[in-house]
């Protein structure tokens, strides 16, 4: 059970055109940048991604919609996103809108076995056309079902050779839950170390769920709003 | 008339020792300068973050600390990060308190639309779908009227819908507005504003009773 691969290109291998992708961060928070680059050199096609954003213009997943390598973006807010926008509103671009936390869940429970849930995010809006509601305690709810995805590619912060994973601050996001949740999971991290250099206390994405590791390299962290006091 | 900052000040009168708040983008951001001193909130930001602080110094500064609108934040004793899910459980299951959003329409039975204008923009909904879905108290903060003059609190909404009979309160640039089973109730002025101008900022029911304070800071 050998999960170290050496770089982005040898991780994401296998994946084809018209596989389901997800990617975690936020923003341009905790994204897998390294992966994203060699999805972007292996010209792959038709991707459907699952993603809270869609990064920037010219960075993150934007680059991927840049290159039109994208057919459908799953996802809850696209607003910084002009390409994105445009591809939308031209009908170039598939896009299914979800509440965030109804994406972080579908995420979530695809990685722990749960086949659907309700919640009441989204009742009486256009976002519950098509789907099954309930009354539980005289409360409206929407069912929504787990997420199906080929791949789930995370971005940690430390991760050691056997795949424990521990993220930093608010690049967590979405990472845990997808890490999760991929048929096949791949995770990119700013430090790789050997097992045993990780506290267990302080592990959030046990080993069991990652299937192929590597340390990235050049992260370039780029701040989206850059406010100081 | 209330600028954005006295907006966000009067919505911080709002605000209980105690509570859990989570602030949208926008004006509602601001109101975290306001917050008194003889109470205690804890901002929660649903990227992952519960004890939200101010803005870096330029030493502080971390790519990895951001709020959900994107902005580079601090920590403060006791803050907590999270991921998504863990996030949206704070929500869903009512433990914040209290959400300020904006809006770009509300109706007076307190349905509010502010995520999509269809064939113009679609930004998405972000958290809000959630949040309104679930919060104990929805406040919303924005101008009385859009950039074309028209009113933005309506009988019916012509946007796409966020969620329903959520709103409880609005406060705009005119007026603080309570929303009851009885429509748009006016409860306080803005300083220099006159019931006349609210009437014909607002095209769904407005209700007006006795004398209307002025807005008190």
């Amino acid at each position: 059970m050998h999960k170290v691969v050496q770089n982005a290109d040898e991780a994401i291998r296998g994946i084809q055109d018209g596989s389901t992708l997800m990617l975690g961060g936020f923003g341009l928070c905790g994204i897998p940048e390294n992966c994203i680059s060699a999805l972007v050199k292996s010209g792959v096609k038709n991707l459907t991604c699952i993603s809270n954003n869609a990064g920037v213009d010219d960075f993150g997943i934007g680059l991927l919609l840049q290159s039109k390598q994208v057919k459908k973006m799953i996802s809850s807010y696209v607003g910084e996103n002009a390409e994105f926008e445009r591809q939308l509103l031209t009908g170039e671009l598939e896009v299914e809108l979800l509440p965030q936390g109804t994406l972080a869940e579908r995420c979530r429970a695809a990685g722990a076995g749960i086949p659907a849930f309700f919640t009441p995010a989204g009742y009486g809006t256009e976002i519950a056309e098509g789907k099954e509601t309930r009354e539980f305690h005289d409360k409206q709810y929407i069912m929504e079902t787990a997420f199906e995805s080929d791949y789930a590619i995370v971005k940690a912060w430390k991760g050691d050779t056997d795949g424990n994973l521990i993220y930093k601050a608010t690049a967590r996001n979405f990472n845990p839950m997808m890490a999760m949740a991929g048929k096949i999971t791949i995770a990119e991290v700013e430090e790789l170390v050997e097992p045993g250099e990780l506290d267990p206390n302080f592990i959030h994405t046990p080993s069991i769920f990652v299937n192929r590791i590597f340390q990235g390299t050049h992260y370039e962290k780029r701040i989206e709003q850059r406010t100081i006091r | 008339m209330l600028t954005k900052e006295q907006i966000a000040k009067r919505i911080a009168r709002e605000l209980k020792d105690g509570y859990y708040v989570n602030l949208g983008i926008g004006i509602p951001t601001l109101v975290a300068n306001y917050v008194p001193d003889t109470i205690n909130v804890t901002l929660q930001s649903e990227n992952g973050l519960l004890g939200m602080g101010p803005f870096p110094s330029e030493d502080e500064l971390d790519a990895d600390l951001i709020n959900a609108g994107k902005q580079t934040v601090t920590t403060l004793p006791g803050s907590v990060f999270f991921d998504s899910a863990t996030s949206f459980a704070m929500i869903r299951s009512g433990r914040v308190d209290l959400t300020v959003l904006g809006a770009m329409e509300v109706n007076d039975q307190g349905d509010i639309a502010n995520w999509k204008i269809p064939g113009k923009m679609v930004k998405g909904m972000g958290g809000a779908m959630d949040l309104v879905a679930s919060a104990q108290q929805i406040i919303v903060a924005m101008q009385h009227t859009n950039k074309a003059g028209e009113s933005k609190l309506l009988s019916k909404l012509t946007l796409p819908v966020t969620g329903l009979g959520c709103v409880k309160k609005i406060v705009t640039n005119l007026c603080v507005i309570d929303v009851t089973p009885r429509g748009f109730e006016l409860r306080e002025l803005a300083p220099g504003v006159g019931v006349e101008t609210v009437k014909n900022a607002t095209a769904g029911k407005l209700v007006i009773e006795g004398e209307i304070p002025e807005i008190q800071f």
